[in-house]
């Protein structure tokens, strides 16, 4: 009995044991790529797979570990003193909790899959080992910004992963329009960061620790009006990163770069950041009374309408995902306004699959078709393509909220949490966009993969070869059973994250099953809209009719309802007005002047006390004797002469 | 009318004949020779205020071994010709003169009513007698040198140590094509190109 | 009855009055620099001056440390002379005036 509790004792000690590792793998790996890549070419993407299938490995050690010790298994671990300042001090600390394992999980599993995946995709591009390096420095930040037990670790991960995500995104920086978009996606990622470390720093004023084991525990303590400017300054930065309303208008352009990327980084992980940091930091959320929460839910509910409507008048296959991740992402912070934290690291997890398996399959469809996004141009490739076409399928499925794939359980779980918390208008929000969801993946799904075979001239369509497949069929299989994890009723992984999260209310009785009727009958709805009008054979006339009823509406839709150019004019044009103003006025007329004046003062003084400058020794040493005897003559007159 | 007073007042115009001979001498050479002459003076000086030590010192090193190294300069250079008498820089002379008889006079008054304040009155002649009686005066002097002024002691042999590795970095000889170049001469080929 | 310190100062200062007017007015730097050395011998004596009246031998350690510096200042001013004859070919001060470009 003794031994028993001691083993279990012993097991629960080491948790964190692995997680350097974790982190090390990946990151040994990029920097030997980055270094060596060059020399070992092909090999790269196998040793980059292989670091992360190692990383994956550890974390599902590290996961079985976390379980077995049940309730109590957060564990934090200071591994090196980083800064340490008088009696404040940080270090690298890493925490090992229920939230992180889940975490650790996503980003290692659908990490090794997508790396896989990219061993093909990538195959024959001109920077294929740097591309790997890339990845699995992005990995290596995002494990960092997982594990991290304070926030300025958790800073660096975040900064980390924002910065491979320039590199990735503006990777065929030949392309303007990568390179552009890569700095797009930077600028308005700083915008958030901005905010993020703002309240960062009103934290450390607050509560005098970076640690989120010691903030979490004071967060009771803080004032609401504290706790809710920190909770919105944290948020902002959780919009930029995880693209939400308003910073949301990087991520559609953010698709210029490499399809793998955008599975990862753009889908996956990434995005998910500022959820996983509004789930890391909740107690500070709960702490600011209704205000803070109400933003967070409001903010997610108003972006996933919003990107779904987008979504639906979207052509580029993979902008229509971009539309659709934003939209999910919404989902999550809608569940999270509404206390629900556990729901949306569940949807987080089960979109991880469902949208990575997209991502990858509409890469998949562009590497068939010679690189073509545009689904006009598109048409039953399905037949063509029968891997791709099936596990997209189930992608669609999953998101749109059809029993029993996994997407239905947890967007069921977070549209039950808003209900039960009273926020029924919400609620609504969500269903109708549970509907608009069903609409656009459909539309995308009859586009591209059914009807009669279309595609553009001169391109031979080939189904996926074995390494992409190996990526695929996986996800396809997750995203159909991914929603065992959390199976209303048994609610495993709520159960399992309550420690680090607390616990959610869920709607008890009847009422559960009307409300996920209502979610499942709304995403079949869609579907059968998208059918009418996009697969029978009176489709293109009900399309023509629709775009006569409304004509502005629709062109207005398509150009993103002139977001871009609102910030266009708003933001960047005065901003460069400014600059240009600054440049060409200012400097050289102000700052020059100034600048220039001093110097010709100088010069013309200098001029004039030139005639006295004779260059002789002498003459300087008079002088100087001069000095001397004013001086001799003063203090003998001090003295009395 | 005593000793002292004589061999001060013989002091006296020795040390301030050969200053003011200093001035107007044209020659380097002889220059040379009037100090000689005026620091030979000063070591009578020290000898009568009992520096025993100091005046040897200063007759050795000072008029001996620091004066030879002036005139080796001298001769080496080859410049014991006569120096022109004639000020080109207009107001110099005047200046220098005038400043100079300021100066003169500010430090006569210093020492004439300076000394016995710097004293607080006393005098001390009969406790360096004493002094110099007792354990003597190299004694007293190498215990005051290698005690309380031990430092500044140290720190001189730095500043012999600088001295000696400058001159010698002054004093490197210099390729014949080097010192052209230094000079601003141009390179030989250069001016057949 | 021995002469009182006030007549060894004043010796020291004229000599030293004299050595600044002679660094002055003299133009050759050999000159000079033995003007400078006057100067110095000027106030060993008001040292050793001091000496006596304090009844202590401070002040002839003092002219030590003088005689130190003085014979490192002869080292490195003679060196820097005779590397400006080297090129000048004249050791007058006032050809010296490249400060004046």
């Amino acid at each position: 009995m003794n031994d028993l509790v001691l083993a279990a004792e012993g097991a629960s000690a080491d948790h964190t044991a692995l997680a350097p590792l974790i982190i090390a793998l990946p990151l040994a790996s990029a920097f030997f790529l980055m270094l060596f890549g060059k020399r070992i070419d092909r090999l790269a993407g196998v040793i980059a797979s292989g670091a992360i299938g190692g990383a994956f490995l550890a974390s599902i050690i590290t996961f079985g570990s976390v379980v077995a010790a049940g309730h109590e298994a957060a564990e934090s671990h200071r591994f090196f003193d980083w800064i340490t300042v008088g009696d404040f001090s940080v270090g690298f600390d890493l925490l090992v909790d229920q939230l992180s394992a889940v975490m650790l999980l996503v980003v290692t599993g659908v990490g090794t899959l997508i790396h896989v995946y990219s061993i093909g995709y990538m195959h024959g591009d001109a920077r294929y080992s740097r591309f790997f390096a890339y990845l699995n420095l992005f990995v290596a930040f995002m494990l960092i910004l997982v594990l991290a037990e304070n926030l300025l670790l958790l800073f660096v991960g975040w900064e980390g992963v924002g910065l491979c995500s320039y590199l990735l995104i503006g990777f065929w920086f030949e392309k303007p329009s990568a390179a552009d978009a890569a700095k797009k996606a930077f600028i308005v990622n700083r915008v958030g960061d901005f905010s993020f470390l703002l309240g960062i720093f009103l934290l450390v004023a607050t509560v005098g620790s970076l640690s989120m084991v010691a903030i979490n525990a004071e967060a009771g303590a803080m004032s609401a009006g504290v706790a809710t400017a920190i909770a919105l300054l944290l948020f902002g930065g959780a919009t930029g990163k995880s693209a939400q309303i308003p910073l949301y208008v990087w991520l559609p352009d953010a698709m210029a770069g490499p399809t793998p990327v955008s599975a990862l980084i753009h889908a996956a992980t990434m995005v998910t950041a500022g959820v996983y940091m509004v789930a890391r930091l909740s107690p500070v959320f709960e702490a600011s009374g209704e205000v803070a929460l109400l933003v967070v839910g409001v903010v997610g509910a108003a972006t996933a309408l919003w990107a779904a409507v987008m979504a639906s008048f979207e052509y580029d296959i993979k902008k229509v995902l971009a539309y659709s991740t934003i939209s999910q992402l919404g989902y999550m912070f809608l569940a999270q306004g509404a206390h629900a934290y556990s729901a949306g690291i569940f949807h987080l997890v089960t979109h991880a699959f469902f949208k990575a398996l997209m991502f990858l399959g509409a890469g998949a469809v562009m590497h068939a078709l010679a690189g073509e996004v545009d689904m006009r141009k598109m048409g039953g490739l399905r037949k063509a393509m029968p891997i791709t076409g099936t596990t997209f399928l189930m992608g669609c499925l999953a998101i749109s909220g059809i029993i029993p794939f996994a997407g239905f359980f947890s967007k069921d779980a977070l549209l039950a949490a808003a209900w039960a918390d009273g926020r029924y208008v919400l609620w609504a929000v969500g269903v109708l966009t549970a509907f608009l969801t069903a609409f656009y993946m459909f539309r995308l799904y009859f586009r591209v993969f059914e009807g009669p075979l279309k595609v553009p001239e001169g391109v031979h369509v080939h189904d996926v070869p074995p390494t992409m497949a190996a990526a695929l069929i996986p996800l396809g299989i997750l995203s159909v059973v991914g929603g065992v994890i959390n199976l209303p009723g048994v609610l495993t992984l709520e159960h399992f994250l309550e420690p680090v999260v607390g616990e959610a209310q869920v709607p008890e009785g009847a009422i559960a099953w009307v409300l996920g009727g209502l979610a499942f009958v709304a995403g079949a709805l869609g579907i059968a809209l998208a059918r009418a009008v996009y697969l029978s054979r009176a489709s293109s006339l009900r399309r023509r009719k629709a775009y006569s009823r409304a004509p502005g509406l629709v062109d207005a839709a398509r150009d993103k309802f002139y977001i871009d150019r609102i910030y266009g004019y708003g933001i960047v044009a005065p901003g460069k007005a400014l600059s240009s103003y600054l440049a060409n006025v200012f400097d050289p007329r102000y700052v020059d002047g100034i600048v220039t004046g001093t110097g010709r003062l100088v010069a013309r003084a200098s001029e004039n006390l030139r005639g006295i400058q004779t260059g002789y020794v002498r003459n300087y040493a008079l002088v100087f004797l001069s000095g001397a005897v004013v001086i001799l003559v003063i203090q003998l007159v001090r003295v009395g002469l | 009318m005593n000793l002292e007073v004589v061999i001060f007042g013989v002091m006296f115009v020795v040390a301030l004949g050969c200053s003011l001979a200093m001035l107007f001498a044209p020659n380097a050479v002889h220059v040379a020779l009037f100090l000689v002459g005026a620091q030979m003076a000063l070591a009578l000086a020290f000898l009568l205020q009992g520096a025993f030590f100091v005046a040897a010192i200063q007759i050795i090193v000072y008029a001996g071994a620091i004066m030879v190294l002036f005139l080796f300069v001298i001769m080496l250079l080859g410049i014991d010709l006569r120096e022109s008498l004639i000020e080109p820089l207009t107001g110099q002379r005047g200046v220098a003169l005038g400043l100079g008889a300021v100066l003169a006079v500010g430090l006569v008054f210093v020492g004439v009513q300076g000394a016995d304040l710097a004293a607080g009155g006393g005098d001390g002649a009969a406790a360096l007698t004493e002094l110099n009686q007792g354990p003597g005066n190299v004694k007293a002097l190498a215990r005051a040198l290698f005690s309380r002024y031990l430092l500044p002691f140290e720190v001189t042999s730095i500043l012999l140590v600088v001295a000696m590795v400058g001159v010698m970095v002054l004093a490197r000889r210099i390729s014949a094509v080097e010192n052209d170049r230094r000079a601003g001469v141009p390179a030989a080929e250069e001016e057949a190109a | 009855m021995s002469v009182a310190p006030g007549f060894y100062l004043v010796l020291a200062g004229l000599m030293f009055a004299i050595g600044v007017v002679g660094v002055l007015v003299r133009r050759n730097a050999i000159v000079i620099f033995m003007f400078v050395e006057l100067m110095l011998n000027a106030v060993n004596l008001i040292f050793v001056t001091f000496a006596r009246q304090q009844g202590t031998v401070d002040g002839q350690v003092l002219v030590f440390f003088v005689l130190v510096v003085a014979a490192a200042e002869v080292v490195v001013g003679l060196g820097i002379i005779s590397l400006i004859f080297r090129y000048r070919v004249s050791s007058n001060v006032d050809e010296i005036n490249l400060l004046k470009r």
